[in-house]
């Protein structure tokens, strides 16, 4: 998220200089003013956020089906049923695989966009805004694009239309898990709605590349293409990689929307995590308790993983690390 | 620098939250819109949730017998999408849960204390009802919820596509797999069971000569029948001679009606949308046999009306359930008969119903009668989900039916010691 600290050298310290000169009305208590404006927004946080993930591990130690005010203390059972007797781990190895593909693939692709849309001379506001535009869009919608226009099974749909000028057969891509023709729409689907997101943000970043390194880089023979690419322009883009690695692998583990409309629940493959933990505490068991067992676990795993990726890649040691 | 970076981190942060309130703001505005905004009555508001019906007039329907009832005002939410169970599951713990819902009779509700004891309104009419349909809402001698309509589920086929391809009415699986094929051009698929097959997962239980629970409320369904009717069903599935991922699924008439298959697996709803794209062009037929002891089979699946125990207005939605699905015969009648075709649980309704008396509609009941099988409250939403697994796995994809079975065996015992102890 450090991706603006060198337009912080650029333009020194806008905070000091509102110092210097204190607005009026704002004069009064500064404890009073922070408050003030975060107060609302705090008690948002603690209300949506805070007392649901408290609730939530308090259930996954009760008996709590068809209630969330549960009375049986059940210990570790919740975790015990989930981890044993559920397909909630099979579901973990499901988003592993899913994550060890769409986050590299993701990350290449916005990179990829970013700099070609970076090298353009003309329409370059257009084409941003081209790529940006899928991100609008709601999972649930393109989802249902995906599944009952484009990779429709019937002989109408448009990718066995096209299919079907070469002389191939229908396709089921999606009732049929073997061979998994699902992650072809799964990913598809993925990559349309989101690498343009990552594309702005790369974009961003590459801007904010001194010019000064390239001039220096090529007084000193570097060759332009993949030479200077290597040694400036991706070491330069360290911090903002690190987000966007970050949040991909945030959005990989809360995979639900396109894998909820596009699969449904009904199979036993392609089942993210959310989708299990959804089908024991909401959809149809309605056990809270082991569905909040599921959520805790999860949890557990995204902040390890954000740690561990943290400590590898430096994310939030700021620039000293460059 | 460091110091900087930190700053734009947390004010980031405060952003974040920001747009996070904004978020929660609008689920917020979203969460207001309960229905309970209907006017009319005498001070007392009561919501009912309905799923979604497919057929035209029917949302119109709800309300307008809501509507006409003066003693409270009822206002209806009609919940679209397919994960109706869902919300109406997590709207049961919240304040804003519906006084009465429409569901499957299952014995986790009546367990958990979700439902009220319906049985002062039944008695006085018990006799009028289907027995069946009385029996799959009784536990312990008491009457959960009132049925409002019965659904019986079979194949419908084309008569012409069948006389083309010389196929006769199947009647075991085998032969079903036959006619399959025969009838598979390079247009039309054979058959549709629905885009993921557990549509027919009960159906496959029953032709096998199996029942989800036995009489002692223990797995009914681990057969050797039931897994030779998996095995055959995952031929079918390969075979390319089944109409796989269809815009609709088996639910809506369009896939028959649009020439997409000549066997479709649907429910007598779609019967009049049905009769009036195909015309005289429509027959139907029970699930097949499967194997030696198998039987033809019909499941009688349906909508009952249920109301919430913990409803601070249990008394007043009681008083609402009885007007309208005890006392207005004619209103159930419209709701069963003027939109899809349902047969009506009420012995008086459905014998007045002429609509019922004659051509496709008459055997359609003639089957429901002959060979429909009634929820078992038993067999709960847990032990369904637990066999759509079997399904997914053993049919869909190539896994061992045993083994299916197995892991579904696992998890229904769990919830059958939960239920029964």
């Amino acid at each position: 998220m450090s991706t603006t600290t060198t337009r912080g050298v650029a333009q020194p310290a806008p905070a000091k200089a509102s110092q210097a000169r204190p607005r009026r009305g704002l004069r009064g208590n500064p404890t009073l003013n922070f408050w003030l404006f975060t107060g609302p927004f705090l008690i948002g946080l603690v209300i949506f956020v805070f007392v649901p993930i408290v609730w939530s591990i308090w259930l996954s130690f009760f008996d709590a089906r068809y209630t969330v005010t549960p009375s049986n203390f059940i210990g570790l059972d919740n975790y015990k049923q989930i981890l044993t007797n559920s397909n909630f781990p099979d579901s973990l190895l499901t988003f592993s695989v899913f994550a060890a593909f769409i986050v590299p693939t993701t990350w290449a692709l916005s990179l990829g966009l970013a700099l070609l849309v970076n090298q353009l001379r003309f329409m370059r506001a257009f084409f941003r805004s081209v790529f940006f535009l899928p991100t609008a869009v709601s999972y649930v919608a393109a989802a249902l694009i995906w599944k009952m226009s484009i990779f429709s099974g019937v002989r109408f749909g448009l990718m066995n239309t096209v299919l079907g000028w070469f002389g191939v057969d229908n396709i089921a891509y999606l009732a049929d898990p073997t061979p998994p023709w699902y992650w072809l729409v799964i990913v598809t689907l993925r990559l349309w709605i989101q690498s343009g997101f990552y594309m702005i943000l790369f974009l961003a970043a590459l801007q904010n590349i001194p010019a000064e390194l390239y001039e220096a880089a090529a007084i000193d023979g570097a060759k332009k293409g993949w030479q200077t690419f290597r040694y400036i322009t991706l070491p330069q883009l360290r911090a903002t990689s690190t987000a966007v690695i970050l949040l991909l692998l945030i959005a990989a583990y809360q995979a639900f929307d396109e894998f909820f409309n596009i699969i449904g629940t009904k199979a036993t493959w392609a089942q993210t995590p959310l989708m299990e933990l959804y089908k024991a505490a909401l959809g149809t068991n309605q056990d809270y308790g082991a569905g909040s067992a599921g959520a805790v676990i999860l949890s557990l795993l995204i902040c390890l993983v954000t740690l561990v990726q943290g400590k590898f890649m430096g994310f939030g040691r700021g620039d000293e690390s460059k | 620098m460091s110091a900087l970076s930190n700053d734009n981190f947390s004010r980031r942060s405060l952003f974040r939250a920001a747009a996070g309130m904004a978020a929660a703001g609008t689920l917020a505005a979203c969460g207001s819109n309960n229905g309970r905004g209907g006017s009319g009555g005498s001070g007392t508001q009561l919501v009912q949730y309905f799923h979604a019906y497919g057929e035209a007039g029917t949302e119109q329907a709800i309300k307008r017998y809501a509507a006409a009832y003066k003693k409270a005002g009822v206002s209806t939410n009609w919940i679209t999408g397919n994960n109706f169970e869902a919300k109406l599951f997590s709207a049961l713990l919240t304040k804003q849960a519906p006084d009465v819902f429409e569901f499957h009779p299952q014995l986790q509700m009546v367990k958990s204390g979700q439902v009220a004891d319906l049985s002062d309104l039944i008695d006085p009419v018990k006799d009028d009802f289907n027995p069946n349909d009385i029996k799959s809402h009784t536990v312990d001698g008491k009457i959960y919820g009132i049925r409002m309509i019965d659904d019986p589920q079979f194949f419908y086929y084309r008569k012409s596509m069948l006389e083309k391809a010389k196929v006769d009415v199947p009647t075991t699986l085998d032969e079903l797999l036959d006619a399959a094929a025969k009838l598979t051009t390079d247009k039309v698929k054979g058959v549709f069971l629905g885009n993921d097959f557990t549509a027919i997962q009960n159906n496959l239980i029953f032709s096998a000569g199996a029942e989800t629970l036995d009489a002692n409320n223990k797995i009914g369904y681990h057969t050797d029948g039931v897994v030779e009717g998996l095995k055959k069903l995952r031929t079918l599935f390969t075979s390319g001679h089944v109409l796989l991922d269809a815009p609709t699924d088996f639910w809506d008439p369009s896939a028959l009606n649009q020439g997409l298959c000549a066997i479709q697996w649907g429910g007598m709803w779609s019967m009049p949308a049905m009769q009036k794209a195909l015309g005289d062009d429509l027959g139907i037929f029970p699930f097949p046999k499967i194997g030696s002891s198998g039987k033809l089979s019909v499941y009688n699946g349906g909508w009952s009306i249920f109301v919430n125990a913990k409803s601070k207005n249990v008394d007043a939605a009681k008083e609402y359930v009885k007007w309208l699905w005890i006392d207005q015969k004619k209103y159930q009648e419209d709701w069963a008969l003027s939109y899809g075709f349902h047969i009506p649980p009420r012995t008086s309704i459905a014998n007045s119903a002429t609509k019922l008396k004659s051509g496709l509609p008459a055997e359609a009941v003639k089957l429901f009668t002959d060979y429909g099988h009634f929820d078992n409250i038993g067999f709960d939403q847990v032990m369904i989900t637990a066999f759509n697994d079997v399904i997914a796995s053993s049919v869909r994809k190539n896994g061992n039916p045993e083994a299916a079975l197995d892991a579904c065996d696992k998890k229904v015992n769990v919830e059958l010691k939960k239920l029964f102890g």
